[in-house]
């Protein structure tokens, strides 16, 4: 269960710097998949790293599964948009990280990472250099990094903003098999409207700075496809269409650019 | 749906594909090997020939059979009682031994400048303050310090290697992705832990780049050192020979010293490639 208690966020970190969060409170329950969605610079990846534990907040508390967050911890792992993985480590090598820092055994860590990498659909890849790989299994071996530290809140920050569209829709499903197999709790952040509206089972829409909640949204568009629906099935459905374009007309209304 | 009529193409006419260029069929003046072999051949090509027709002195510019004669000579014979290799060691294990002391003592103080400001404030004017200074500047005082002794030489040539190493290396140390540390600190990596598994490979390509800029500075200080009370050492037998105004052996001196630069540049970038194969990939 993550937390959020009038939380304040300002750049500077002193009174009288612009505020990027303002007075937000939000919780949401163990196994959720919350997604933060919002204008561009309105301070949602601010708010995925306060929770990350990458800043501290000016005022307020966040606390997950009770304990309250006072830097980064295993308890919380992250996926970014540039996947940060350590080139000088192969697909295997960087899976393992999480394990190695740990201190954990080869064989056990060995078994581990290649557990996650057939989650993600790696299975055959563990010797490739990271290089070789492209965006969207660069991502995949980012999730299963993270996942392999075993964290209980996974938290993205626009995982797939830089792949293609095609790319993107697949490694939006492979996101709720894995959120399905693992049950782990999971934040992510997008400006992709159809994106969010798809994977959310509570879809935060932040307004613009000093963000605060705009609109609140509980879907299940998401934990029908995990159930087995079939995506395209799902998202050409009249229910998802008027969520999608209510969301959007909800951003396109905050959208600072278009004032 | 309905209202989808899928559009008429009409079917292209067969256009043969262009050949794509293969290495083979590049014009034979826009390939760097050909090239170079120009350039180096045209040269000795002159250089033989102001020679044999008599337009320079021996003494001015000896000709290339004879410095490569002389090659052989020193091979064997030697030069102030050493012969060519002796001097060619004795000036590799002086540069080497620099490299060493100058990596072991650069590597960490760059780590530390680069990670805290601190120790950036306290070193980085230290460091800019001789780096510019020429080694022969500088010289008269080590000797005056340390006496004319290997250990003058040495520490001459590590002084001139240890900048571009700590510079380097702090800016490596910088420009490690920040991401990458976050990603770290949320697997609960540790100062220790980040230092070894995140921050020091990403600032390799840098060290390695710094070594390589530092070993060609270390190397060209090498006659400098070798300028004061050396009995061996390329250095030496070229200042000697030029004594002695014997010009081969000079030139001969010149075309080692320049080959042996070549060689640890080539061996260097092998490491680079060897250790940093990401390098611009990642």
């Amino acid at each position: 269960m993550i937390e959020l208690d009038r939380i304040a966020l300002g750049y500077g970190g002193q009174d009288g710097h612009p505020l990027v969060l303002q007075q937000l409170s939000l919780s949401v329950e163990a196994g959720a998949l919350l997604v933060l969605l919002g204008p561009s610079g309105c301070g949602k990846s601010s708010l995925l790293n306060l929770i990350a534990g990458f800043l501290p907040p000016l005022a307020g508390s966040i606390s997950v599964n009770g304990r309250v967050v006072k830097g980064p911890g295993a308890d919380r792992g992250v996926v970014f948009q540039d996947d940060a993985l350590l080139p000088w480590l192969d697909v295997q090598g960087n899976v393992e990280l999480p394990l190695r820092l740990k201190g954990v055994p080869a064989a056990e860590r060995a078994d581990t990472a290649r557990h996650f990498l057939q989650l993600v659909d790696l299975r055959g890849q563990e010797r490739k250099q990271v290089w070789e790989l492209s965006g969207g299994m660069r991502q995949r071996v980012g999730i299963a990094r993270a996942l392999a530290a075993d964290p209980q809140v996974l938290l993205m920050d626009e995982p797939f903003g830089a792949l293609d569209a095609l790319t993107r829709e697949r490694m939006q499903e492979l996101l709720l098999k894995v959120w399905a197999a693992t049950g782990k709790t999971i934040v992510l952040v997008t400006h992709g409207v159809e994106e969010a509206a798809f994977l959310a089972t509570h879809l935060v829409l932040l307004s613009r700075r000093p963000a605060r909640i705009a609109e609140q949204l509980r879907l299940d568009f998401g934990r029908r496809f995990a159930a087995g629906e079939p995506a395209r099935a799902i998202k050409s459905q009249p229910g998802f269409v008027a969520v999608r374009e209510r969301v959007l007309a909800s951003v396109l209304a905050l959208d600072p650019a278009l004032h | 749906m309905d209202n989808i009529t899928p559009l008429e193409i009409a079917e292209p006419a067969a256009v043969p594909a262009p050949a794509a260029p293969t290495r083979r069929q590049l014009p034979l003046h826009s390939r760097p090997g050909v090239l170079s072999a120009l350039s180096i051949g045209v040269l000795l090509l002159a250089w033989s020939a102001v020679t044999a027709r008599g337009w320079i002195a021996p003494l001015f510019l000896p000709p290339p059979s004879a410095v490569w004669a002389k090659l052989w000579q020193l091979a064997g014979e030697g030069f102030m009682e050493a012969t060519l290799w002796q001097h060619a060691g004795a000036s590799l294990a002086r540069v080497l031994l620099a490299l060493l002391l100058a990596a072991s003592t650069a590597i960490p103080l760059g780590l530390w400048m680069g990670l805290s400001p601190v120790a950036r404030g306290l070193f980085d004017p230290l460091v800019e303050f001789y780096r510019p200074v020429p080694p022969l500047a500088y010289l008269p005082l080590i000797v005056i310090w340390l006496g004319i002794g290997e250990l003058s030489k040495v520490l001459l040539i590590a002084l001139a290697i240890f900048a571009p190493v700590v510079i380097a290396t702090a800016i490596g140390v910088r420009g490690t992705d920040h991401n990458r540390i976050r990603a770290a600190q949320s697997f609960g990596a540790t100062r220790w832990q980040l230092l070894r598994h995140v921050i020091l490979p990403s600032a390799l390509p840098e060290i390695l780049a710094g070594l390589r800029v530092g070993l060609g500075v270390g190397w060209s200080t090498l006659v400098a050192a070798e300028l004061v009370a050396a009995t061996r050492g390329l250095g030496f037998m070229v200042q000697s020979a030029a004594q002695f105004l014997n010009t081969d052996i000079v030139v001969l001196g010149i075309f080692v010293i320049a080959g042996i630069a070549f060689g640890l540049e080539l061996g260097l970038r092998a490491l680079e490639r060897r250790l940093v194969p990401w390098q611009g990939k990642a």
